[in-house]
Protein backbone atom coordinates (compact mmCIF):
# COMPACT_ATOMS: atom_id res chain seq x y z
CA UNK A 1 0.00 0.00 0.00
CA UNK A 2 1.28 3.44 -0.70
CA UNK A 3 0.41 6.56 1.34
CA UNK A 4 -2.89 7.87 2.00
CA UNK A 5 -4.64 10.85 2.49
CA UNK A 6 -4.14 10.73 5.77
CA UNK A 7 -0.80 9.73 6.45
CA UNK A 8 0.73 11.96 3.75
CA UNK A 9 -0.67 14.95 5.62
CA UNK A 10 -0.03 13.83 8.91
CA UNK A 11 4.10 13.56 7.45
CA UNK A 12 3.49 16.97 5.66
CA UNK A 13 2.16 18.69 8.81
CA UNK A 14 4.90 17.49 10.98
CA UNK A 15 7.69 17.98 9.20
CA UNK A 16 6.59 21.55 8.51
CA UNK A 17 7.30 22.20 12.39
CA UNK A 18 10.60 21.01 12.11
CA UNK A 19 11.33 22.88 8.96
CA UNK A 20 11.58 20.12 6.32
CA UNK A 21 9.24 19.89 3.25
CA UNK A 22 8.58 17.85 0.07
CA UNK A 23 9.49 15.01 -0.96
CA UNK A 24 12.90 15.01 1.10
CA UNK A 25 10.47 14.74 4.44
CA UNK A 26 8.20 11.72 2.73
CA UNK A 27 11.71 9.58 2.16
CA UNK A 28 12.76 9.98 5.95
CA UNK A 29 9.53 9.27 7.67
CA UNK A 30 8.64 6.83 5.16
CA UNK A 31 11.16 5.67 3.15
CA UNK A 32 10.39 4.33 -0.34
CA UNK A 33 6.92 4.95 -0.24
CA UNK A 34 6.36 7.66 -2.72
CA UNK A 35 6.87 5.71 -5.21
CA UNK A 36 5.34 2.67 -4.24
CA UNK A 37 1.74 4.68 -4.36
CA UNK A 38 3.06 5.96 -7.90
CA UNK A 39 3.26 2.54 -8.99
CA UNK A 40 -0.09 1.25 -7.69
CA UNK A 41 -2.43 3.62 -9.68
CA UNK A 42 -5.54 1.47 -10.38
CA UNK A 43 -6.28 -0.06 -13.68
CA UNK A 44 -8.36 2.50 -14.82
CA UNK A 45 -6.24 5.79 -14.57
CA UNK A 46 -2.93 7.31 -15.96
CA UNK A 47 -2.58 4.39 -18.57
CA UNK A 48 -2.95 4.84 -22.28
CA UNK A 49 -3.86 1.89 -23.76
CA UNK A 50 -2.48 1.37 -27.39
CA UNK A 51 -2.35 -1.37 -30.34
CA UNK A 52 0.47 -2.28 -32.68
CA UNK A 53 -0.47 -3.94 -36.03
CA UNK A 54 2.53 -5.79 -38.02
CA UNK A 55 1.52 -5.54 -41.61
CA UNK A 56 3.90 -8.49 -42.52
CA UNK A 57 2.47 -10.96 -39.87
CA UNK A 58 -1.11 -10.20 -41.29
CA UNK A 59 -2.64 -11.67 -44.04
CA UNK A 60 -6.46 -12.30 -45.36
CA UNK A 61 -7.25 -14.91 -42.86
CA UNK A 62 -6.05 -13.19 -40.06
CA UNK A 63 -7.70 -9.98 -41.10
CA UNK A 64 -11.23 -12.14 -41.77
CA UNK A 65 -10.73 -13.58 -38.18
CA UNK A 66 -9.91 -10.58 -36.16
CA UNK A 67 -13.36 -8.77 -38.45
CA UNK A 68 -15.26 -12.21 -37.17
CA UNK A 69 -14.54 -12.23 -33.98
CA UNK A 70 -14.82 -8.62 -33.11
CA UNK A 71 -17.99 -8.49 -35.00
CA UNK A 72 -19.38 -12.09 -33.70
CA UNK A 73 -18.40 -10.64 -29.88
CA UNK A 74 -20.19 -7.48 -30.34
CA UNK A 75 -23.21 -8.89 -32.17
CA UNK A 76 -22.38 -6.39 -35.44
CA UNK A 77 -24.50 -7.48 -38.09
CA UNK A 78 -23.82 -7.77 -41.62
CA UNK A 79 -26.35 -5.61 -43.67
CA UNK A 80 -24.90 -6.25 -46.88
CA UNK A 81 -25.12 -2.53 -47.93
CA UNK A 82 -22.48 -0.51 -47.89
CA UNK A 83 -24.81 2.36 -46.95
CA UNK A 84 -26.22 0.89 -43.51
CA UNK A 85 -22.88 -1.18 -43.46
CA UNK A 86 -21.50 -1.08 -39.44
CA UNK A 87 -18.04 -1.77 -38.62
CA UNK A 88 -15.85 -1.83 -35.90
CA UNK A 89 -13.02 -3.11 -37.20
CA UNK A 90 -12.70 -3.71 -41.35
CA UNK A 91 -10.06 -4.24 -43.96
CA UNK A 92 -8.51 -1.47 -46.16
CA UNK A 93 -6.23 -1.23 -49.22
CA UNK A 94 -2.77 1.07 -48.69
CA UNK A 95 -4.31 4.12 -50.79
CA UNK A 96 -6.90 4.61 -48.44
CA UNK A 97 -5.61 3.68 -45.04
CA UNK A 98 -2.91 6.13 -45.73
CA UNK A 99 -3.83 8.85 -48.01
CA UNK A 100 -1.02 10.94 -49.23
CA UNK A 101 1.47 8.19 -48.47
CA UNK A 102 0.67 6.51 -51.87
CA UNK A 103 2.92 6.99 -54.72
CA UNK A 104 3.18 4.81 -58.48
CA UNK A 105 6.39 3.40 -56.93
CA UNK A 106 5.47 1.88 -53.83
CA UNK A 107 5.88 -1.53 -53.53
CA UNK A 108 3.71 -3.98 -54.55
CA UNK A 109 3.24 -6.35 -51.49
CA UNK A 110 2.56 -2.77 -49.83
CA UNK A 111 0.26 -1.22 -52.38
CA UNK A 112 -1.84 -3.94 -52.50
CA UNK A 113 -1.75 -5.20 -49.17
CA UNK A 114 -4.43 -5.45 -46.80
CA UNK A 115 -4.25 -3.47 -43.72
CA UNK A 116 -6.42 -3.46 -40.57
CA UNK A 117 -8.45 -0.54 -39.91
CA UNK A 118 -10.42 0.01 -36.33
CA UNK A 119 -10.90 3.33 -33.82
CA UNK A 120 -7.74 5.00 -33.26
CA UNK A 121 -8.51 5.59 -29.88
CA UNK A 122 -7.14 8.72 -30.52
CA UNK A 123 -5.12 11.10 -27.40
CA UNK A 124 -6.75 14.10 -28.99
CA UNK A 125 -10.13 12.53 -29.90
CA UNK A 126 -11.93 15.07 -32.04
CA UNK A 127 -15.20 12.98 -31.87
CA UNK A 128 -15.40 13.16 -27.72
CA UNK A 129 -14.89 17.11 -28.50
CA UNK A 130 -18.00 17.63 -30.99
CA UNK A 131 -20.41 15.09 -28.49
CA UNK A 132 -23.11 17.16 -27.47
CA UNK A 133 -23.95 14.86 -24.97
CA UNK A 134 -21.12 13.82 -23.90
CA UNK A 135 -21.91 10.28 -25.05
CA UNK A 136 -18.59 9.31 -26.62
CA UNK A 137 -15.98 10.64 -24.72
CA UNK A 138 -11.97 9.66 -23.19
CA UNK A 139 -11.50 7.16 -20.68
CA UNK A 140 -8.81 7.79 -18.42
CA UNK A 141 -6.99 4.90 -19.77
CA UNK A 142 -7.49 6.66 -23.17
CA UNK A 143 -9.93 4.36 -24.80
CA UNK A 144 -11.95 6.21 -26.39
CA UNK A 145 -15.39 4.98 -25.14
CA UNK A 146 -19.29 5.09 -26.33
CA UNK A 147 -22.33 5.55 -23.84
CA UNK A 148 -25.32 4.14 -26.32
CA UNK A 149 -27.50 4.98 -23.32
CA UNK A 150 -26.65 8.94 -23.81
CA UNK A 151 -26.52 9.00 -28.08
CA UNK A 152 -29.14 11.10 -29.58
CA UNK A 153 -27.98 9.93 -32.97
CA UNK A 154 -26.84 13.23 -34.31
CA UNK A 155 -23.71 12.01 -36.18
CA UNK A 156 -21.58 14.95 -35.08
CA UNK A 157 -18.79 12.49 -34.35
CA UNK A 158 -19.03 10.80 -37.59
CA UNK A 159 -18.43 14.11 -39.36
CA UNK A 160 -15.37 14.88 -36.26
CA UNK A 161 -13.80 11.53 -36.97
CA UNK A 162 -11.24 11.78 -39.67
CA UNK A 163 -10.76 7.90 -39.70
CA UNK A 164 -14.47 6.62 -40.89
CA UNK A 165 -14.58 4.44 -37.78
CA UNK A 166 -17.90 5.46 -36.64
CA UNK A 167 -20.93 3.65 -37.90
CA UNK A 168 -24.78 4.70 -37.48
CA UNK A 169 -27.87 2.64 -36.55
CA UNK A 170 -29.83 3.69 -39.89
CA UNK A 171 -32.66 0.74 -38.31
CA UNK A 172 -32.83 -1.67 -35.54
CA UNK A 173 -30.00 -3.69 -36.19
CA UNK A 174 -32.16 -6.70 -34.90
CA UNK A 175 -34.25 -6.04 -38.37
CA UNK A 176 -31.86 -9.13 -39.10
CA UNK A 177 -33.99 -11.75 -37.56
CA UNK A 178 -36.76 -10.66 -39.64
CA UNK A 179 -35.32 -9.65 -43.16
CA UNK A 180 -35.23 -12.69 -45.16
CA UNK A 181 -32.09 -11.25 -47.31
CA UNK A 182 -30.78 -10.71 -43.79
CA UNK A 183 -31.15 -13.08 -41.79
CA UNK A 184 -29.23 -15.61 -44.13
CA UNK A 185 -26.61 -13.46 -44.05
CA UNK A 186 -26.34 -13.18 -39.97
CA UNK A 187 -27.84 -17.04 -39.66
CA UNK A 188 -27.25 -17.16 -35.79
CA UNK A 189 -27.49 -13.49 -34.96
CA UNK A 190 -27.22 -12.10 -32.07
CA UNK A 191 -24.11 -14.38 -31.76
CA UNK A 192 -22.98 -13.05 -27.96
CA UNK A 193 -26.05 -13.36 -25.84
CA UNK A 194 -23.89 -11.99 -23.23
CA UNK A 195 -23.44 -8.81 -24.98
CA UNK A 196 -26.46 -5.55 -25.98
CA UNK A 197 -27.21 -5.38 -29.66
CA UNK A 198 -27.44 -1.66 -30.74
CA UNK A 199 -31.28 0.30 -31.20
CA UNK A 200 -31.87 2.81 -34.11
CA UNK A 201 -30.00 6.18 -34.41
CA UNK A 202 -27.14 5.11 -32.37
CA UNK A 203 -23.61 5.28 -33.60
CA UNK A 204 -21.14 2.56 -32.33
CA UNK A 205 -17.34 1.67 -32.80
CA UNK A 206 -14.70 -0.22 -31.46
CA UNK A 207 -13.91 -0.01 -27.54
CA UNK A 208 -11.02 -1.64 -27.46
CA UNK A 209 -13.03 -4.32 -25.83
CA UNK A 210 -13.74 -2.48 -22.58
CA UNK A 211 -15.85 -5.08 -21.29
CA UNK A 212 -13.10 -7.73 -21.92
CA UNK A 213 -10.34 -5.42 -20.51
CA UNK A 214 -12.48 -5.29 -17.36
CA UNK A 215 -12.09 -9.40 -16.93
CA UNK A 216 -8.51 -9.09 -17.66
CA UNK A 217 -8.59 -10.45 -21.46
CA UNK A 218 -6.86 -9.39 -24.45
CA UNK A 219 -9.27 -7.48 -27.28
CA UNK A 220 -11.28 -10.41 -29.49
CA UNK A 221 -9.45 -9.39 -32.17
CA UNK A 222 -6.02 -9.50 -30.86
CA UNK A 223 -6.57 -12.93 -29.37
CA UNK A 224 -8.30 -14.00 -32.34
CA UNK A 225 -4.80 -12.76 -34.57
CA UNK A 226 -2.66 -14.34 -31.61
CA UNK A 227 -4.35 -17.84 -32.46
CA UNK A 228 -2.66 -17.71 -35.67
CA UNK A 229 -0.09 -15.88 -35.48
CA UNK A 230 1.87 -14.74 -32.64
CA UNK A 231 2.24 -10.98 -32.14
CA UNK A 232 1.04 -10.04 -34.95
CA UNK A 233 -1.47 -7.59 -32.98
CA UNK A 234 0.33 -6.02 -29.88
CA UNK A 235 -2.05 -4.58 -27.43
CA UNK A 236 -0.41 -2.94 -24.54
CA UNK A 237 0.08 0.34 -22.39
CA UNK A 238 1.95 3.52 -23.95
CA UNK A 239 2.57 4.85 -20.33
CA UNK A 240 4.29 1.96 -19.36
CA UNK A 241 8.08 2.10 -20.83
CA UNK A 242 8.52 -1.30 -20.23
CA UNK A 243 5.34 -2.56 -22.10
CA UNK A 244 5.51 -4.92 -24.92
CA UNK A 245 4.02 -2.08 -27.38
CA UNK A 246 6.82 0.19 -26.37
CA UNK A 247 9.26 -2.38 -26.91
CA UNK A 248 7.62 -3.16 -30.38
CA UNK A 249 7.48 0.36 -31.46
CA UNK A 250 11.54 0.56 -30.43
CA UNK A 251 12.24 -2.10 -32.35
CA UNK A 252 10.29 -1.34 -35.56
CA UNK A 253 9.57 1.66 -37.72
CA UNK A 254 6.08 2.27 -37.42
CA UNK A 255 3.24 4.73 -38.97
CA UNK A 256 -0.19 6.24 -38.03
CA UNK A 257 -3.06 6.70 -39.97
CA UNK A 258 -3.48 10.91 -40.84
CA UNK A 259 -0.53 12.14 -38.28
CA UNK A 260 -0.82 15.39 -39.80
CA UNK A 261 -4.20 16.01 -38.49
CA UNK A 262 -3.05 16.02 -34.70
CA UNK A 263 -5.39 13.92 -33.35
CA UNK A 264 -2.54 11.37 -31.99
CA UNK A 265 -3.58 7.80 -32.80
CA UNK A 266 -2.48 4.94 -30.35
CA UNK A 267 -2.84 2.66 -33.41
CA UNK A 268 0.08 2.16 -34.82
CA UNK A 269 1.49 0.17 -37.98
CA UNK A 270 4.42 -2.03 -38.88
CA UNK A 271 5.39 -1.81 -42.74
CA UNK B 1 -87.22 26.41 -19.48
CA UNK B 2 -87.72 25.53 -23.42
CA UNK B 3 -87.29 21.87 -24.73
CA UNK B 4 -86.57 20.69 -21.21
CA UNK B 5 -87.56 17.10 -21.31
CA UNK B 6 -84.81 17.07 -24.27
CA UNK B 7 -82.46 18.70 -22.72
CA UNK B 8 -82.82 16.49 -19.27
CA UNK B 9 -83.17 13.28 -21.61
CA UNK B 10 -80.31 14.29 -23.25
CA UNK B 11 -78.46 15.13 -20.10
CA UNK B 12 -79.63 11.85 -18.68
CA UNK B 13 -78.04 9.80 -21.40
CA UNK B 14 -75.02 11.82 -21.28
CA UNK B 15 -74.10 10.82 -17.76
CA UNK B 16 -74.91 7.68 -18.36
CA UNK B 17 -72.22 7.36 -21.22
CA UNK B 18 -69.85 8.71 -19.06
CA UNK B 19 -70.12 6.47 -15.90
CA UNK B 20 -70.89 3.30 -18.02
CA UNK B 21 -67.53 2.64 -18.01
CA UNK B 22 -67.29 2.65 -14.06
CA UNK B 23 -70.18 0.95 -13.72
CA UNK B 24 -69.55 -1.95 -16.39
CA UNK B 25 -65.93 -2.60 -14.72
CA UNK B 26 -67.08 -1.87 -11.00
CA UNK B 27 -65.77 -5.12 -8.88
CA UNK B 28 -63.64 -6.23 -11.15
CA UNK B 29 -60.26 -4.54 -10.37
CA UNK B 30 -57.23 -6.15 -12.58
CA UNK B 31 -55.67 -8.48 -10.21
CA UNK B 32 -52.23 -7.45 -9.14
CA UNK B 33 -49.68 -8.96 -10.67
CA UNK B 34 -47.99 -12.22 -9.02
CA UNK B 35 -44.18 -12.09 -10.59
CA UNK B 36 -42.72 -16.04 -11.05
CA UNK B 37 -39.45 -16.49 -9.22
CA UNK B 38 -37.51 -19.28 -11.50
CA UNK B 39 -36.18 -22.29 -9.70
CA UNK B 40 -32.43 -21.14 -9.53
CA UNK B 41 -33.98 -17.66 -8.29
CA UNK B 42 -35.87 -19.40 -5.57
CA UNK B 43 -33.08 -21.58 -4.52
CA UNK B 44 -30.52 -18.29 -4.22
CA UNK B 45 -33.16 -16.72 -1.41
CA UNK B 46 -31.98 -13.26 -1.82
CA UNK B 47 -31.27 -10.90 -4.50
CA UNK B 48 -28.09 -7.96 -4.61
CA UNK B 49 -30.46 -5.74 -2.33
CA UNK B 50 -33.90 -7.01 -0.05
CA UNK B 51 -36.87 -7.86 -2.11
CA UNK B 52 -38.49 -4.84 -0.57
CA UNK B 53 -36.27 -2.62 -2.05
CA UNK B 54 -35.46 -4.54 -5.56
CA UNK B 55 -39.29 -4.44 -5.94
CA UNK B 56 -39.69 -0.70 -5.00
CA UNK B 57 -36.66 0.59 -6.61
CA UNK B 58 -34.64 -1.98 -9.01
CA UNK B 59 -34.62 0.62 -11.86
CA UNK B 60 -32.78 2.73 -9.62
CA UNK B 61 -30.21 -0.04 -9.19
CA UNK B 62 -30.41 -0.72 -12.60
CA UNK B 63 -29.82 2.94 -13.67
CA UNK B 64 -27.21 3.57 -11.35
CA UNK B 65 -25.38 0.17 -12.59
CA UNK B 66 -25.23 1.17 -15.86
CA UNK B 67 -23.91 4.48 -15.38
CA UNK B 68 -20.93 3.46 -13.14
CA UNK B 69 -19.88 0.60 -15.58
CA UNK B 70 -20.29 2.33 -18.98
CA UNK B 71 -18.83 5.45 -17.76
CA UNK B 72 -16.59 4.88 -14.33
CA UNK B 73 -15.53 1.22 -15.81
CA UNK B 74 -16.59 -0.06 -12.45
CA UNK B 75 -18.19 -3.44 -12.96
CA UNK B 76 -18.33 -5.07 -9.67
CA UNK B 77 -20.74 -4.30 -6.83
CA UNK B 78 -20.43 -5.74 -3.60
CA UNK B 79 -23.68 -6.84 -1.74
CA UNK B 80 -24.25 -6.21 2.14
CA UNK B 81 -22.85 -9.44 2.80
CA UNK B 82 -20.19 -9.10 1.05
CA UNK B 83 -20.88 -11.16 -1.93
CA UNK B 84 -19.61 -9.61 -5.76
CA UNK B 85 -21.75 -9.50 -8.52
CA UNK B 86 -20.85 -8.27 -11.80
CA UNK B 87 -22.83 -5.79 -12.58
CA UNK B 88 -24.82 -6.69 -16.04
CA UNK B 89 -28.83 -6.78 -16.49
CA UNK B 90 -27.93 -9.11 -19.49
CA UNK B 91 -24.98 -11.31 -17.78
CA UNK B 92 -26.37 -11.30 -14.05
CA UNK B 93 -29.88 -10.27 -13.43
CA UNK B 94 -31.37 -12.20 -15.83
CA UNK B 95 -29.43 -15.17 -15.33
CA UNK B 96 -31.32 -15.80 -12.28
CA UNK B 97 -34.56 -14.32 -13.60
CA UNK B 98 -34.65 -15.81 -17.08
CA UNK B 99 -38.20 -16.04 -17.06
CA UNK B 100 -38.56 -12.39 -18.28
CA UNK B 101 -42.22 -12.96 -19.32
CA UNK B 102 -43.54 -14.02 -16.22
CA UNK B 103 -40.90 -11.84 -14.32
CA UNK B 104 -40.31 -8.40 -15.77
CA UNK B 105 -43.14 -7.97 -17.68
CA UNK B 106 -46.19 -8.98 -15.62
CA UNK B 107 -45.00 -5.85 -13.48
CA UNK B 108 -44.58 -3.76 -16.29
CA UNK B 109 -47.54 -4.84 -17.91
CA UNK B 110 -49.87 -3.70 -15.11
CA UNK B 111 -48.66 0.08 -14.67
CA UNK B 112 -47.75 -0.11 -18.70
CA UNK B 113 -44.53 1.29 -17.91
CA UNK B 114 -42.72 -0.11 -21.57
CA UNK B 115 -38.61 0.26 -20.24
CA UNK B 116 -36.10 0.93 -23.24
CA UNK B 117 -33.66 -1.57 -21.79
CA UNK B 118 -34.91 -4.53 -24.06
CA UNK B 119 -34.14 -1.88 -27.60
CA UNK B 120 -30.44 -3.49 -27.05
CA UNK B 121 -30.44 -5.85 -23.70
CA UNK B 122 -30.95 -8.92 -25.20
CA UNK B 123 -33.86 -11.24 -23.44
CA UNK B 124 -33.48 -14.38 -22.19
CA UNK B 125 -34.50 -17.31 -24.29
CA UNK B 126 -37.99 -18.98 -22.66
CA UNK B 127 -38.75 -22.39 -22.78
CA UNK B 128 -42.01 -21.72 -23.92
Amino acid sequence: MGLDRRKFLKIVGLSTLFGLGGKAAIDMFAPGELEASVETIPLTAGKRWAMVIDVHKIDETIIKKCVEACHREHNVPDLESKKEEIKWIWKEDYEHSFPGRHHEYVGEDVEHGSFLLLCNHCSNPPCCRVCPTKATWQREDGIVMMDQHRCIGCRFCMAACPFGARSFNWGDPRRVLEDKDLKELNPDYPTNRDYPTRSKGVVEKCTFCAERLAKGQLPACVEAANTVKKDALVFGDLDEPDSNVRAVLRNHYTIRRKPELGTNPNVFYIV
Amino acid sequence: MYDGGKIITGLIIGIGLFLFPFYYNAGKAAKAPDPELTAKAKEAKECVMEKAYMTANHFSLLDEWRHTVVRDADRYYTAKNGKVYYKSLQVTCLDCHSNKSKFCDKCHDYVDVDPYCWDCHIEPEEKK
